[in-house]
């Protein structure tokens, strides 16, 4: 089949997105799709109408790919995507959005609010911090509230770290999301659509050496320590899978999605975020379970781009 | 169940110590957005090679590959090809340079000719002497090759000689091996500025002191914007300065032709070590330079490049001088490509560049020219590449990314300056980017 993934775009994920789509490109050549990869440009929707391809799979992370305008625009056009519906990104890509959703069926999501710049300024900034840490506690986790990659993400240890972790976080998004932070074990628990429904990939339990998997760690090969599938007691890793599953479900997540979830010291399980358009570079995590798993990367996506003709839009 | 996790690559353990800060950087994936046409990016340092008359060009090559094709093709030389030696001296009189062609080796850029030097002098631990900011690329090579790098102050008016003086005089008191001082006395990148003469001769009376070799690095010192040529450091001492001279600014940066002009005992050991390098530089860029140098106007075309980028850094300068905010000090170049902005204090450009890509616009933070930490408060602006009209959008842009993170530090005070962190090379753009 004719395929166009889209990738590149404009937002702080550029990079790792073109990996995305050249890896994701890759996989699909090697079982004979006839394969695009595309940025995206003001000549893009000539592109499509000239090209007329089966299908876009749209591999742009950060905002535009994943807060659901571009697939706005593909619905608009009538062309057959692979991934989650615009609303359903609206929803994921809004961490304090989709937390709210996810803890409202019972999952465990880390207390915390989201501020933009304004109010701190306009409510003073050392009273709403205070205010702030008074709810959520130290250590907390400081991080934008749409974007990925772990960009402008800092956990703070001591009250005095939070201005700088504030203006890092603002520095990728007009808000910053505070919340308490959870310590434990990080997995990464991936979720494709088949045929049969919902089925979960094995695990990823993520070891950064440095014990924070932010950006460095998570692009840098070799650095981080990764267990496929995770080394988890089974009652764990089956409240894991469920919970996977109730959180695509519940943010009405189309065809893959990955939930980034941590398991504390208690084996208490914790919802972070989810990503629509979860990482395919070399050292992504979506990858990694899919390769554990009885399938791969390209059988995976060829199902969902069968799928995705199949509905049309 | 797994006893040993996967780390996605089997030699992490196998790696040179050195290999442990070659990492990805958050800040060099900023910049794979600066290619996009939307951004205005002022972080490359790409030459406009637009400027060339390519058609010109493409007969001239053609026309070299018809009748010496066999030769450009072929291995050649590891000093590099003689006829070429011999150019490359009409090109170095401009900057004073009397020498014997015997005397230079042609490099891979002169960014090839910065490895063999350190390579050739430098063990372990041994120091290098830089200026305060140094250029990127030659941070990079002393790192590579485990170098101790030492920053010296500079102000306007370039190294200070003094401070040169009392930094050598103090590490030499510590038990250190100083090796080299490298400098880029002419439109210097980072920085902008230009040593006057007699400043260049304190540093060259502090550096036969103490038996200094000097590493001369003088890529745009034909790019003055007076039509001036600044005289080479070299072109006073020809025994303990060592010369870099490149094509990439002059000509264009993709034939990757560059030379060092070195004392004869440098010299023989430079073309062993260029020869287990790269057995020897490439004779097609060499042939293709040495026909361009022969049969088009070079001076010429020189010219067109310092009047392109002189309207190009006055756009940069006019519109700073109009848009950024109170505070805000930089540079005056009167050549090559760059100024050095000094922001409003408390602003970290680190910690300010998502902010720049989201406004769409790019510049490389200051740290990247440092390895100690310094630089925080500064940034460098590049304006060779983006047209006046883009470069005046771009400055609008940035002024008002400033005035956002004014409004941030206004409101979260000095506590809100970034933490200390580990400098990286990877936090500068890759040569590509524009």
């Amino acid at each position: 089949m004719q395929v166009v993934i889209l990738a590149g775009g404009l937002s702080h994920e550029r990079d790792v997105s073109e990996k995305s789509g050249r890896r994701l490109a890759e996989a699909l050549r090697d079982i004979g799709h006839d394969v695009v990869v595309r940025d995206t440009d003001a000549d893009l929707l000539k592109f499509l109408a000239d090209t007329k391809p089966d299908v876009v799979i749209p591999m742009l992370h950060g905002a535009a790919g994943e807060d659901g305008t571009l697939r706005d625009v593909l619905t608009s056009l009538d062309l057959p995507y692979v991934g989650s519906g615009p609303d359903a990104c609206r929803v994921a890509f809004d961490k304090p959005v989709a937390k709210s959703l996810v803890a409202a069926k019972g999952i465990n999501v880390p207390s915390g609010v989201a501020l933009p710049h304004t109010t701190f300024r306009d409510l003073g900034a050392d009273a709403v911090m205070k205010a702030v840490l008074n709810q959520v506690g130290l250590p907390a986790m400081v991080k934008p509230a749409r974007g990925g990659s772990a960009q402008g993400a800092t956990i703070v240890t001591e009250a005095n770290q939070l201005p700088s972790a504030l203006v890092g976080a603002f520095a990728y998004s007009e808000v910053a999301l505070i919340e308490k932070f959870i310590e434990g074990t990080e997995v990464a628990v991936s979720v494709i659509e088949t045929e049969d429904g919902l089925k979960v990939l094995p695990i990823v339990e993520i070891l950064p050496d440095s014990g924070f998997y932010d950006f460095h760690h998570r692009y840098t090969a070799g650095i981080t320590e990764f267990f496929c599938p995770a080394r988890l007691d089974a009652a764990i890793v089956k409240t894991l899978e469920d919970a996977a599953k109730v959180i695509h479900s519940t943010l009405h997540l189309r065809d893959f999605s990955r939930s980034d979830l941590i398991v504390d010291k208690q084996g208490e399980v914790w919802f972070i975020e989810v990503n629509v358009a979860p990482g395919l570079t070399e050292t992504s995590l979506f990858p990694q379970s899919a390769q554990a798993s009885d399938t791969d990367l390209g059988a995976i996506f060829d199902t969902l781009i069968k799928m995705a003709v199949k509905r049309g839009k | 169940m797994q006893q040993d996790g996967s780390r996605l690559d089997p030699w992490i353990s196998r790696y040179a110590a050195r290999a442990s800060s070659m990492t990805a950087s958050e800040i060099r994936s900023l910049f794979a957005v600066a290619s996009r046409p939307e951004v205005v990016s002022l972080a490359g340092g790409m030459p406009y090679v637009q400027a060339l008359d390519l058609d010109m060009l493409a007969d001239g090559f053609a026309k070299m590959i018809r009748e010496r094709g066999a030769t450009a093709l072929q291995y050649g030389s590891g000093q590099g090809d003689p006829f070429l030696r011999e150019q490359i001296l009409e090109v170095m009189a401009e900057v004073g340079i009397s020498a014997n062609a015997d005397d230079v080796v042609v490099t891979t850029g002169s960014q090839m000719a910065l490895d063999l030097v350190v390579r050739v002098f430098c063990d372990p631990g041994d120091v290098v002497l830089v200026e305060s900011p140094s250029y990127v690329g030659a941070l990079g090579v002393f790192r590579a090759y485990e170098c101790e790098v030492v920053h010296v102050p500079m102000e306007e008016q370039g190294l200070n000689p003094i401070a040169l003086e009392e930094t050598v005089n103090r590490l030499v008191k510590e038990g250190k091996k100083i090796k080299l001082l490298y400098t880029i006395p002419s439109y210097h990148n980072p920085a902008g500025i230009t040593q006057p003469p007699e400043r260049r001769q304190q540093v060259l009376d502090v550096a036969r002191r103490h038996q200094l070799a000097v590493l001369e690095d003088d890529p745009y010192g034909l790019l003055g914007f007076d039509g001036k040529v600044p005289r080479a450091m070299r072109a006073d001492e020809p025994n303990q300065v060592l010369y870099l001279g490149s094509f990439s600014k002059t000509i264009a940066s993709g034939l990757r032709v560059g030379w060092v002009l070195a004392p004869h005992g440098v010299r023989e050991k430079l073309v062993l070590a260029a020869e287990s390098a790269v057995l020897c530089p490439s004779n097609f860029s060499q042939l293709a330079v040495s026909d361009y140098l022969q049969n088009q106007p070079w001076r010429e075309q020189i010219a067109v490049f310092r009047d392109t980028y002189k309207l190009r850094r006055d756009a940069l300068l006019d519109t700073m001088k109009l848009l950024m905010p109170a505070g805000t000090t930089w540079t005056v170049p009167t050549g090559g490509f760059y100024s050095w902005v000094t922001l409003p204090e408390g602003i970290d450009s680190r910690a300010m560049l998502p902010r720049a890509v989201n406004s769409l616009v790019a510049y490389v933070p200051g740290t990247g020219f440092y390895v100690d930490g310094q630089g925080k408060g500064e940034l460098r602006l590049s304006y060779c590449y983006p047209t006046p009209d883009r470069i005046v959008e771009g400055v609008r842009r940035l002024a008002g990314v400033v005035e956002q993170e004014l409004d941030l530090l206004a409101t979260f005070g000095p506590d809100a300056l970034p933490h200390t962190e580990m400098p990286n090379f990877a936090n500068t753009p890759a040569p590509n980017v524009r």
